[in-house]
C-alpha cells in the first residue's frame, strides 16, 4: 500500500514538474509547486516519521505562498531577457521526456548507492533534480529560477531523507527552502519596473 | 560565569547584525561594526577557551561547545587564531565600509554572513557545513543587490551555482562515510570523489564555473563583491582541507593531489591570462580573486607540512589585498561612467590614492616583490618547483598575466591629456583608509613575520594535516 502511494507521488511529481515547465501563468506555477511539495512529502514519509516529514511540506507550502504573494502584489511584469531562451512547446516536451527517461534508467544504480532508498523515492528524487536543472537551463525569468532551484533542492531532500534523519538537518533545509523563496521574492520585487510617479 | 565560544563568535555577531539592520548612519555602522569585530578578534586571540579565568571577583570560563537540536557547534581552543584572523580581517572591511559608502548593507549582513561561515567550521558533523554556507549565500543576495535596482545576470548565476554546490557536498559527505567503512570499494570511492569534486567546483567557482565572478564585479559594488570574494573562498578552502584531514584515503590519494595541482594551475593560468586581456578594471579584480583561489588549491596540493602553513599565509594577504583593491575600484567607480579602460583614462589625476591602491593591490596579488602577496607566493613557488618544474612555469605564466594587467591598468589610468590638472576628488575618509591599506600591503611584504603571531598555531586546528 505504501509503495502504491509512493508511485502515485512519483506520477504527481512528473505531472507537476512538467507542468511547471509549460505553465505561462504564474498562478498555475504556484499551484503546481505546492502540489509538488505534497508529492515530495509522500516520498519523504517512506523514511521519516510524519512529524518530521510534515516540516518539509509546511516549509514548501510557506515558500510557495511567499512567492505567490509577492508575485500577486506586482503590477508590472519583472524585467527579463526570456526571449533568448527556447520557448517552443515541442522542445520542452522533448526535453521533459528525455529527463524522465534518464531518471528511469539511472534509478536502479542510484538506488543501490543510496542504501536502497526505494525505487519510487530514488526515481522521484532524480525526476525533481533533473526537471529542476532543465528548468534552470532554459529559463532566466526570476520566478522560474526560484521555483527551479526549489525543485532541485527538494529532489535532493527526498534522497537525503533516506540516509539522514537528523532534526538539525531537517530544520536547516526548511530554513534554506524559505530562504530561497524570500530571496526569489526580493529579486522579483527588485526586477519589477516601477511606474514613474507624475506630479 | 559561563559563556560558550559558539555563542560568542556565531550567535552574538548574527544577532548584532540583525539589530544593525535598523541603523542607517554609515559612519556609526562602520566604526561600531569595526570595533566589535576587532574586540571579537582580540578575545579570540587572547582569551583561551575551556580555561577558567579570574577577573576580579568573577570567574570566567568560555566553553567550547554548544548543543543545538542534538548536534554540536564546537570551537576548540586551537581555532582561536583562525577566529582572530577572520574577525580581524572583518574589522578591516567594516572600517573601510564608510569610505566605500556601503556600510548600511555590508556591516549588518556581513556580521550575519561571517557568523554563518564560522558556524560552518564549527558544526559537528562537519559535512553539515554546506548548509550553513548555503544560508550565507542566501544572505549575500540582499547584500549585493538593492531592492530599488533590477538584479543583474551575475547575481542570479551566483545564487544558482552556489546553491547547486550544497546537495553535492552533503551527498559526498554521506558517501565518504561509506568509503571509510569499505575502503576497497573502488566504485564507491570514485562516486564520492566525483560528488565532492563537483560540490567544491561549484562552491569555489573552479574553471569553467567562475563566469559569474567577473559579471558580478561589473554589475555590483566592487567593495561588497570583494568582501564576498574574500570570506566565501577562504572558509570554503578551510572546510575543504577539513575533508582531507578527516579521511586518510583522500589525503593519501595521489590522484587527488594531481587533480588539486591541475585545477589550481588551471585557475592561475586562465585567471592570469584573462586578466591580461581585460579592458575593464573591475573584471581584472575578478580574475585576480580567481588566481588567488588557484594559489590556495596549489598550496593544498603540496606536502601538507609545507602546504598548510602556506595556505594560512595566503589568507591575510588575500584579505588586505582584496580590501584595498575593491575600495580603490569603488572610489574610481564613483568618478567615472564605467570602469572600462576608455572611460577610466587619466583617472589617476582625479583619484590618485585609489589609482595607486588598485595598482599596488594588483601587483601584490601578482607576487610583486616587497608587497603583501610576495612571501606566500614565493614559498608556494619554491614548494611547487620542488615537485614539478613544469607546474612552477605554468604558475609563472599566470603571474605574468596578472602583472601585465597591472601595468596595462597603470598605463590607462595615468594616460591623461597634456596640461590636464590634478583635481583629487577623494574624501578624507577614503584617503585615510586607502593610505592605511597601501601602507599595510607594504608592511606585510617587508615584514611578513608580523602575522606569524596569528599564523604559527593555525595548523594545529587540523588533527592530521600540517603536523
Amino acid at each position: 500500500m505504501e509503495a502504491a502511494f509512493a508511485w502515485i507521488a512519483v506520477v504527481l511529481i512528473v505531472v507537476t514538474s512538467a507542468g511547471l515547465l509549460f505553465a505561462h501563468d504564474w498562478r498555475w506555477s504556484i499551484i503546481l509547486l505546492a502540489l509538488q511539495y505534497l508529492g515530495m512529502f509522500i516520498l519523504t514519509l517512506q523514511h521519516w516519521p510524519i512529524g518530521m516529514a510534515s516540516v518539509k511540506v509546511v516549509a514548501g507550502w510557506m515558500s510557495a505562498a511567499i512567492l505567490g504573494m509577492t508575485r500577486s502584489g506586482l503590477a508590472n511584469e519583472p524585467q527579463t531577457d526570456e526571449t533568448i531562451w527556447p520557448r517552443g512547446r515541442m522542445f520542452r516536451l522533448f526535453a521533459t521526456v528525455t529527463v524522465v527517461l534518464i531518471a528511469a534508467v539511472a534509478t536502479p544504480a542510484v538506488d543501490t548507492v543510496m542504501a536502497d532508498a526505494g525505487f519510487p523515492v530514488t526515481n522521484g528524487s532524480l525526476l525533481l533534480i533533473g526537471m529542476g536543472l532543465l528548468h534552470l537551463g532554459i529559463s532566466s525569468e526570476l520566478l522560474r529560477v526560484a521555483i527551479a532551484l526549489m525543485t532541485v533542492v527538494s529532489g535532493f531532500e527526498v534522497l537525503y531523507a533516506a540516509v539522514e534523519g537528523s532534526v538539525l538537518v531537517a530544520a536547516l533545509l526548511a530554513v534554506i527552502n524559505l530562504g530561497l523563496a524570500l530571496v526569489g521574492s526580493y529579486l522579483l520585487i527588485a526586477a519589477t519596473p516601477r511606474e514613474t510617479e507624475s506630479t | 560565569m559561563n559563556l560558550n565560544a559558539p555563542t560568542l563568535w556565531i550567535i552574538i555577531p548574527m544577532a548584532l547584525g540583525f539589530l544593525l539592520l535598523f541603523i542607517s548612519n554609515q559612519r556609526l555602522l562602520s566604526i561600531f561594526g569595526g570595533l566589535v569585530a576587532l574586540a571579537l578578534a582580540l578575545i579570540a586571540q587572547f582569551v583561551p577557551t575551556e580555561i577558567a579565568l579570574r577577573v576580579g571577583p568573577l570567574s570566567l570560563r568560555v566553553a567550547s561547545d554548544l548543543i543545538v537540536l542534538g548536534r554540536a557547534l564546537v570551537i576548540p581552543p586551537t581555532e582561536g587564531s583562525l577566529l582572530a584572523l577572520i574577525y580581524g580581517a572583518a574589522a578591516l572591511w567594516f572600517f573601510g565600509a564608510e569610505a566605500a559608502r556601503s556600510a548600511t548593507r555590508l556591516v549588518p549582513l556581513g556580521f550575519m554572513v561571517i557568523g554563518l561561515m564560522v558556524a560552518s567550521i564549527a558544526v559537528e558533523p562537519f559535512l553539515y557545513a554546506a548548509l550553513f554556507i548555503e544560508m550565507a549565500i542566501l544572505l549575500a543576495i540582499p547584500m549585493l543587490t538593492s531592492i530599488h535596482r533590477p538584479p543583474g545576470r551575475g547575481v542570479v548565476r551566483f545564487l544558482i551555482y552556489q546553491t547547486l554546490a550544497m546537495p553535492f557536498i552533503l551527498l559526498a559527505g554521506w558517501l565518504l562515510a561509506g568509503v571509510e567503512g569499505s575502503p576497497g570499494d573502488v566504485g564507491l570511492t570514485a562516486q564520492s570523489a566525483a560528488m565532492l569534486g563537483l560540490g567544491f567546483a561549484f562552491l569555489l567557482a573552479i574553471f569553467p564555473l567562475y563566469s559569474w565572478i567577473p559579471v558580478l564585479v561589473e554589475e555590483n559594488s566592487p567593495y561588497i563583491v570583494g568582501f564576498l570574494l574574500w570570506i566565501l573562498p577562504t572558509i570554503t578552502i578551510i572546510f575543504g582541507a577539513g575533508f582531507l584531514d578527516r579521511y586518510a584515503w583522500l589525503r593519501s590519494s595521489p590522484e587527488l593531489i594531481v587533480a588539486l595541482r591541475s585545477v589550481g594551475l588551471l585557475m592561475v593560468v586562465t585567471g592570469g591570462a584573462f586578466a591580461a586581456f581585460q579592458r575593464h578594471l573591475g573584471r581584472i579584480m575578478a580574475y585576480g580573486s580567481i588566481v588567488e583561489t588557484g594559489f590556495s588549491l596549489l598550496a593544498l596540493s603540496l606536502d601538507f607540512r609545507l602546504g598548510i602553513p602556506i595556505l594560512f599565509l595566503l589568507i591575510p594577504a588575500r584579505a588586505l589585498g582584496l580590501a584595498v583593491w575593491s575600495l580603490s575600484l569603488t572610489v574610481i567607480k564613483e568618478n567615472v561612467e564605467t570602469m572600462r579602460f576608455g572611460a577610466a583614462r587619466g583617472i589617476l589625476r582625479v583619484t590618485p590614492l585609489a589609482g595607486a591602491g588598485m595598482i599596488v593591490a594588483t601587483l601584490s596579488t601578482g607576487a610583486f616583490p616587497l608587497l603583501a602577496g610576495f612571501p606566500s607566493r614565493l614559498a608556494l613557488w619554491e614548494g611547487l618547483s620542488r615537485v614539478s618544474i613544469g607546474a612552477s612555469l605554468w604558475m609563472a605564466i599566470g603571474i605574468i598575466g596578472l602583472l601585465t594587467s597591472a601595468f596595462r591598468s597603470l598605463a590607462v589610468i595615468s594616460m591623461a591629456d597634456e596640461y590636464t590638472t590634478w583635481t583629487p576628488r577623494e574624501s578624507p575618509t577614503q584617503m585615510t583608509m586607502l593610505g592605511l591599506g597601501i601602507l599595510g600591503l607594504f608592511i606585510l611584504g617587508l615584514f611578513p613575520q608580523t602575522v606569524q603571531f596569528f599564523l604559527a598555531d593555525l595548523p594545529l586546528m587540523f588533527e592530521q594535516l600540517g603536523r
